[in-house]
């Protein structure tokens, strides 16, 4: 297709993850008792709107997570074709355009000129210092100050007249499907639709769609032709470095989780379960790794990477490779720092449960440990283990930023939020400041933890039944 | 009483003996000593004698647990697990990497992390536990859904913009405050202005919508509602009656935090140049620096302990509920 694929570690693990929760997907649409909870977030409007963002976000970090070697063009057709070494994404492939628009430095957000002064020679000879026109962005308008907001303005009409069509095409499928299914004239669906008489907020979510279609649309019609959120210091796209960073959002925020939660939840189980002894080992074992800072835990342990990684240089193939692993080793890092919270409350949750009359006529009627633990002990604190999946996301884009901040979060090559906000800072004190860089970066990392937070809150209501009770 | 503190800190040595091996298998046998030099002194053109020397200077050049050269209790203390680990049970954390005196360093850097962080939590404090009641007593409202809805977008701002922000807002168009700096006595008041500012507007969101969630908790009490039917003012039962039971979970957690206030804060520190431990630890991990970072660990699990200890103490003295045994 693209070239020869590659598997990073990390592509790996996300996609299996999104295998894991389609499977569970599947599986609790058949079950009424799993059925109920999702529903109830599903007829939340922040449920809906929140999980259409995230959604949104999630797929930008799954088309970045599918790499490969890009072919080389001009390799003759008969022989073996040529790949090349570096490694790109299918999202790379998507927004090639912004991706090889790089500048000399700095320029505005859409900018035809320059940040900065250059001398410039004329035909005639003479030196002059002005701004010089960009190569790339706004470079088809042959008057820049004239024409730009004209042209600015004519791209996002047709971006949003291309929104219009998309959305109104979904919303009609929409519309058919839900006749067809409640049996219903089609009037009456779009009636109910308008009116917002629906089980499910129908109207909420085309209202999320269409905004966040026409966002979508009419900046990537920006995009074609200008750097929409500016160029930084070495002229790359910031806007194509924060769709980057997304990525890394994305991995830190969920596979920290899903590499802990082995850990968390054997140990938790075992100790409420087994009690006595183990129960002491266990809690002697997350009381020792609790009452270490995390940050400093965290910091000592990238600084023991860092030596790792300086004596073992030559085991690492390419720099993403070794990017790669490092993000992975401090999701696993961040992990560890986390896991205890989990398994203390699995801990408590398992005491509990196993005093509760099912499990103790189960004992009675002689099953074996193992099978109590995972016939009637485990699936009966799974909300438990995905209201912290859900809690823990936002909280650890979060953190990534502020460790990358003090060199101990992700590879310094490697896009993430917290990488632009460090090189950022500075640009602050220049005069006129760069703030696009800054503002980027805030305003993606923002809008991702805020939808993250509040679709979290509508989970843990549905999920929790001591406030579904209520 | 007494005998429960002397239990508890029993309890506390194996956790510390705990933290100590993990922190000693983490900076010295994950990584040998040799790596650490060659690290330290640059990857290439290292010589074997630079190597030895730089370790010699520092203490590293004896064995990691054992030492077969000495004689009688030296063969023990003559290693690099006494010297470096077991020392800090008394506190003595030796010279860094640089060569300074750590325990001076800590000593005399702790008071500007207190100056911030002091005024930081009792101020907020104040401000959550009020707009967190107040919201409390609009509960149900739209004022109530708006109140929580802001919260939850004030913790989805990252730490690093509201610095960032402020700095820029207050130093640079406003020109209130200095942006960055420290200064000893009455003077460096107006370099703590902005840093409490900011750690307190930081930590509205979270702390608001945590301290709403345990009024309601305490207003559908059956007490509370004895108290309605008995005709008293919403705000009387809010003070009266919510206000101080939710002031028992309130303070125990402030409490658990309380011995860590020492320490400082990373971020804050290191972005307004103050000289506390905060920004100690980050120009340690910056410098490569294993000795501070050793030390800087050690010293947050003690005063992490110490701050459980206080909290099972706190809980009897503010809630005759629970008993100690």
């Amino acid at each position: 297709m693209f070239g020869k694929p590659v598997f990073l570690i990390t592509d790996v693990l996300i996609i299996g993850l999104v295998f894991v929760i389609f499977a569970f997907f599947m599986y609790a649409m058949r079950k009424p008792h799993l059925r109920k909870p999702w529903r109830q977030v599903v007829r939340s409007k922040a449920g809906v709107i929140s999980m259409i963002v995230l959604l949104l976000y999630i797929s930008i970090g799954i088309l970045d997570s599918m790499h490969f070697h890009p072919k080389i063009k001009n390799s003759s057709a008969d022989s073996e074709s040529q790949y090349s070494g570096e490694i790109q994404s299918i999202f790379d492939q998507i927004v090639v355009e912004i991706r090889n628009s790089t500048e000399k430095t700095y320029s505005a957000p859409f900018a035809a000129y320059l940040f900065a002064k250059e001398t410039v020679q004329l035909e005639d000879g003479t030196k002059i210092r002005e701004y010089p026109r960009l190569s790339w962005g706004g470079v088809h308008l042959d008057n820049p100050e004239q024409e730009k907001s004209a042209d600015i303005l004519n791209l996002a009409v047709t971006g949003i007249v291309k929104a219009f069509v998309v959305w109104l095409v979904l919303i009609v499928m929409l519309c058919l499907i839900l006749s067809v299914r409640a049996n219903k004239s089609f009037s009456t669906v779009i009636k109910n639709i308008v009116s917002g008489e629906s089980d499910v907020p129908w109207r909420t979510i085309s209202i999320t769609l269409a905004v966040m279609l026409a966002v979508l649309l009419v900046g990537a019609e920006w995009a074609t032709k200008y750097h929409v959120l500016g160029t930084d210091k070495v002229g790359e796209d910031v806007l194509y470095q924060a769709l980057k960073s997304i990525r890394t959002g994305v991995v830190i925020g969920t596979l920290t989780t899903l590499l802990m939660l082995p850990f968390a939840i054997t140990l938790g189980i075992m100790a409420g379960y087994f009690r006595g002894w183990i129960d002491d080992v266990i809690q002697y074992l997350y009381t020792t790794l609790n009452s270490i800072p995390g940050v400093l835990l965290i910091a000592a342990a990238v600084l023991m990477l860092n030596v790792y990684m300086g004596k073992h240089a030559e085991e690492f193939v390419s720099l993403t490779q070794r990017a790669d692993l490092r993000l992975l080793f401090l999701c696993l890092i961040l992990g560890l720092t986390s896991w205890t919270g989990l398994c203390r409350l699995l801990r408590a949750e398992t005491l509990k449960l196993r005093e509760v009359d099912f499990v103790q006529a189960a004992s009675a009627f002689g099953v074996g440990p193992t099978q109590t633990i995972f016939r009637h002990i485990l699936p009966n604190m799974m909300h438990i283990v995905l209201i912290t999946i859900v809690l823990d996301f936002s909280g650890l884009v979060l953190a990534e930023a502020v460790l990358s901040y003090i060199n101990i979060g992700v590879d310094p090559t490697m896009n993430s939020w917290g990488n632009m906000i460090n090189s950022a800072r500075l640009e602050m004190a220049r005069e006129p400041i760069v703030w696009w860089s800054l503002a980027a970066s805030l305003f993606f990392m923002f809008t991702m933890v805020l939808f993250a937070n509040l679709f979290a809150d509508v989970v843990r209501d549905a999920l929790d039944p001591r406030i579904a009770k209520q | 009483m007494i005998a429960y503190i002397i239990r508890r800190i029993l309890y506390a040595i194996p956790i510390l003996v705990g933290v100590n091996v993990l922190t000693f298998l983490l900076f010295f046998v994950v990584n040998s000593p040799d790596d650490m030099a060659r690290m330290f002194l640059g990857q290439k053109h290292v010589t074997e004698e630079q190597i030895e020397d730089w370790k010699a200077e520092r203490g590293y050049h004896q064995p990691l647990f054992y030492n077969v050269e000495k004689q009688g209790a030296e063969k023990l203390t003559k290693t690099i697990f006494y010297t470096k680990s077991v020392r800090l049970f008394v506190f003595d954390f030796g010279r860094s990497d640089s060569g300074r005196d750590i325990s001076f360093d800590i000593s005399k850097r702790m008071w500007p992390s207190l100056a911030i962080a002091v005024p930081q939590l009792i101020v907020g404090l104040l401000v959550t536990i009020s707009l967190a009641l107040l919201i409390a007593f609009f509960r149900g409202t739209y004022i109530d859904y708006w109140a929580v809805v802001i919260c939850v977008a004030l913790m989805s701002i990252s730490s690093l913009f509201y610095i960032i922000g402020g700095q820029f807002i207050m130093g640079k168009i406003l020109r209130v405050v200095p942006i960055s700096g420290f200064e000893d006595g009455v003077f460096g008041i107006k370099f703590l202005i902005l840093p409490v500012l900011i750690g307190i507007v930081g930590g509205i969101g979270s702390s608001t919508r945590w301290y709403r969630a345990i009024f309601l908790e305490e207003i559908n009490k059956d007490y509370v509602r004895t108290a309605r039917a008995k005709g008293i003012s919403e705000q009387m039962v809010l003070f009266k009656h919510v206000l101080r039971n939710a002031m028992i979970p309130i303070l125990t957690g402030v409490v658990v935090i309380l011995p860590l206030l020492f320490m400082g804060s990373l971020i804050t520190e290191s972005f307004f140049g103050i000289p506390g431990l905060g920004s100690y630890t980050i120009d340690a991990i910056n410098r490569q620096d294993f000795s501070i970072v050793r030390s800087m660990v050690f010293l947050g699990a003690v005063l992490y302990i110490i701050g459980l200890l206080l909290t099972d103490i706190s809980y009897t003295v503010v809630d005759p509920r629970v008993r100690l045994n």
